[in-house]
């Protein structure tokens, strides 16, 4: 901010004694605050520790990556929670890019019907709150599906029915067929002389890993009696949440991409046309590329704001860190300032990571010198 | 027949925009009809219960036996009057501070005396009004009554917000940031259950507050946050030489922040303040989960009535369409709000 004070006669120690007069007003607010909370917690009986977390947790989690079983530890069914909320995060974002980029292109695109259909969606859906689009999904939509036996087959071995979407793994389970992809893609982006293969190398990467996932044996869904089994069951909550998030977002990364796509200079599009470039050449070897610069500060808001957004699962009883920890954990032991006090640290922490990791991107992308 | 043939070259210019315009018809085609034939044609709209309603179309008639849940949750309908008198008082001060420019001030403070007036008269209890419990406040009325208390409190808590941030005294402008920062990183639904189990621990003993109040500090405090970024934001974009300019002419810091800074800021700040009041309602909608019946919670009250299970699809789609008139509404005022600011400064 600029200089208020340049002239304004204030003597230093009257403006010393305001700021201290301050500083305390706002030392003793946090301290009387403190005093409430302990004299509250020892009226109640409550004391401070963290030791519930060894004590087993007595309910079952419907969906985890990490291995669960019924009684294992409250920090535990934590951990498990925890990577439930980060898988849906990561699937959500990259289901949300793809969908915005694809709206925003579609508003962008002088088709008027595309143009039109896309503008349409988007108002829909933003001026409508997530989480009537959450319950909508998973009441009015998930849940009226046909049972296990009218499944709806969307692909080879893949099935939409009232218990969820099952669909075929690989044998070897899922750590060697998504590590190489991971490791590769992080060391790409982390890498600076691979910054230009980028592209080739993820390429390779999806190659590798498709050749690998076809040459397995597949573990697939098979319908057995009333329902399936083997397989991999995304459950009607994850789905809900899943969907719901990345079509609510996407609304607003579309318009983000619309947004940089047509600040791009005007003469940048001219030259890409007059060196004879395709569309799609045009679009994606220029224009993107210069997008994406701008795109990625409120990309990033965008990003964060998705991983914030999982906390709707709890709306369905998806078993997200909310839903686990602040409702389930909670209801069964009664330690609302320990809980509290680690949801909000992790949230925080996961803010702060993925923002660093977003301005790290920022940061390559930039122009040097400018 | 000039537009018919660039209305034909839009739709079907090149291989590839034909591909366009196909897909989307066909999407059209397959979309529309079982809409219609849903939503309307096939709809029922007078019916005494489910049993009246015809399969396979919509059954507005529940919705219609369920107005009065969706618009004011379990509110005595006897004294829906005052609900109604509440929103006049508001509507009225805002189309003054619109319309009658000359004396926006008075109107202004007419539109916050209307947050305790209407508390007075919703909550009742004294001047003769019945009193009506803030469990029995839902539907519409609760996600308004919570985003405009909301909206009003967090401007001026961002405005002071903002000046703390931007402040050259180090602690402060530290202590607000953390506060900022805070507030911007978690969820809120998180900081919503943390208000409903916590809050009563910070409160000094004897003194208790209900839900809705629990829910309305944490929305209070989470949009003060937001607000407070849009406000530096509009601050840092006012041209230095405003503050040089002041500060020649005599002015105090208070004056120069009050009379120079903050007219100008507000006045960038207009669509800022109008998004976040957009998302501020949709978030309102949050409550339901911590035990408040708010439109998203009355209607999963509504669909378990015997006499008409399982319309949760009607129940959601008009909660949806009663949010996005309202969202709407917002953008489209907040935008001839912006139109008309940028019209009247633009020969500055």
């Amino acid at each position: 901010m600029q200089d208020i004070g340049a002239g304004a006669p204030w003597r230093p120690s009257r403006r010393f004694a305001l700021k201290l007069a301050g500083v305390v007003a706002l030392a003793l607010f946090l301290a009387w605050l403190g005093h409430n909370v302990a004299e509250n917690m020892a009226q109640r009986g409550m004391h401070f520790s963290f030791d519930f977390l060894h004590d087993p947790f007595g309910v079952d989690i419907s969906f985890h990556i990490l291995p669960w079983q019924l009684g294992q530890s409250h920090g535990y069914a934590l951990l498990v929670a925890l990577v439930n909320t980060l898988f849906t995060a990561a699937i959500a974002i990259l289901l949300a890019s793809a969908l915005g980029l694809l709206l925003g292109l579609m508003r962008l695109s002088g088709n008027p019907l595309a143009s039109g259909a896309s503008y349409a969606g988007i108002e829909c859906v933003r001026n409508v709150p997530l989480l009537t689009q959450i319950i909508f999904l998973y009441i009015g939509a998930l849940q009226l599906l046909p049972p296990a036996r009218a499944s709806i087959v969307l692909g080879p071995d893949i099935y939409l029915n009232v218990r969820g979407l099952f669909v075929p793994v690989p044998e070897w389970g899922w750590s060697w067929a998504v590590w190489p992809v991971a490791a590769l893609s992080v060391l790409a982006l982390l890498r600076a002389q691979w910054r230009q293969r980028v592209p080739a190398a993820l390429l390779a990467a999806a190659l590798a890993t498709l050749f690998f996932a076809f040459a397995a044996s597949w573990n697939r869904p098979v319908l057995r009696g009333f329902g399936f089994s083997g397989g991999w069951l995304l459950t009607p909550e994850l789905l809900a949440v899943w969907i719901g998030v990345s079509v609510y977002v996407s609304a607003f990364i579309a318009e983000i991409v619309r947004s940089t796509i047509g600040g791009v200079a005007k003469g940048q599009r001219e030259a890409a046309a007059s060196l004879g470039l395709k569309w799609h050449q045009e679009m994606f070897l220029v224009i993107l590329p210069q997008a994406l610069r701008a795109m990625i500060p409120p990309l990033t808001n965008q990003y964060l704001n998705v991983v914030k957004a999982t906390t709707l699962g709890a709306a369905v009883a998806f078993p997200e860190v909310v839903q686990v920890f602040a409702r389930s954990i909670m209801n069964q032991t009664g330690r609302s300032v320990e809980i509290m006090l680690m949801i909000l640290t992790i949230y925080v922490g996961l803010n702060l990571i993925l923002a660093s990791l977003m301005n790290a991107w920022n940061r390559r992308l930039e122009i040097p010198g400018r | 027949m000039k537009t018919m043939r660039l209305s034909f070259k839009a739709l079907f210019g090149s291989w590839f925009n034909s591909l366009v315009t196909a897909v989307m018809l066909a999407l059209l085609a397959w979309i529309v009809p079982q809409l219609w034939s849903w939503a309307l044609s096939g709809a029922t709209w007078i019916a005494q219960s489910k049993t009246g309603c015809a399969a396979g179309g919509a059954c507005w008639a529940f919705v219609g036996a369920k107005l009065k849940l969706f618009l004011y949750g379990n509110y005595p309908a006897e004294q829906e009057w005052r609900v109604h008198l509440a929103l006049a008082v508001v509507v009225a001060s805002l189309a003054g501070c619109v319309l009658d420019e000359r004396r926006k001030g008075r109107w202004l403070l007419m539109l916050m005396a209307s947050v305790p007036v209407g508390a007075v008269l919703l909550a009742g209890g004294i001047l003769g009004l019945v009193p009506v419990r803030t469990s029995e406040w839902g539907g519409l009325m609760l996600n308004l009554v919570l985003a405009f208390v909301a909206v009003l409190v967090s401007i001026p808590a961002g405005i002071a917000l903002a000046f703390a941030r931007l402040s050259k005294s180090r602690t402060i402008s530290w202590a607000a940031t953390v506060f900022i920062e805070f507030w911007r990183a978690v969820p809120l639904l998180a900081v919503l259950f943390m208000g409903v189990v916590m809050l009563p621990l910070f409160l000094p003993k004897g003194v208790s507050v209900d839900n809705l109040m629990r829910a309305m500090i944490v929305l209070v405090l989470f949009t003060s946050a937001y607000m407070a970024e849009v406000f530096r934001g509009a601050l840092q974009d006012i041209p230095t030489g405003q503050t040089e300019a002041a500060a020649a002419l005599g002015l105090r810091k208070p004056q120069v922040a009050l009379l120079i800074l903050l007219p100008q800021a507000m006045r960038i700040a207009v669509p800022g303040i109008v998004n976040i009041m957009v998302d501020l309602f949709k978030d309102t909608s949050l409550v339901s989960i911590v035990g408040l019946f708010d439109l998203t919670g009355v209607a999963a009250q509504s669909v378990k009535d015997p006499a008409w299970l399982g319309l949760s699809t009607e129940a959601y789609v008009f909660a949806a369409m009663l949010f996005f008139v309202w969202c709407l509404l917002m953008s489209l005022s907040g935008q001839l709000m912006e139109r008309r600011l940028n019209s009247r400064f633009s020969g500055r």
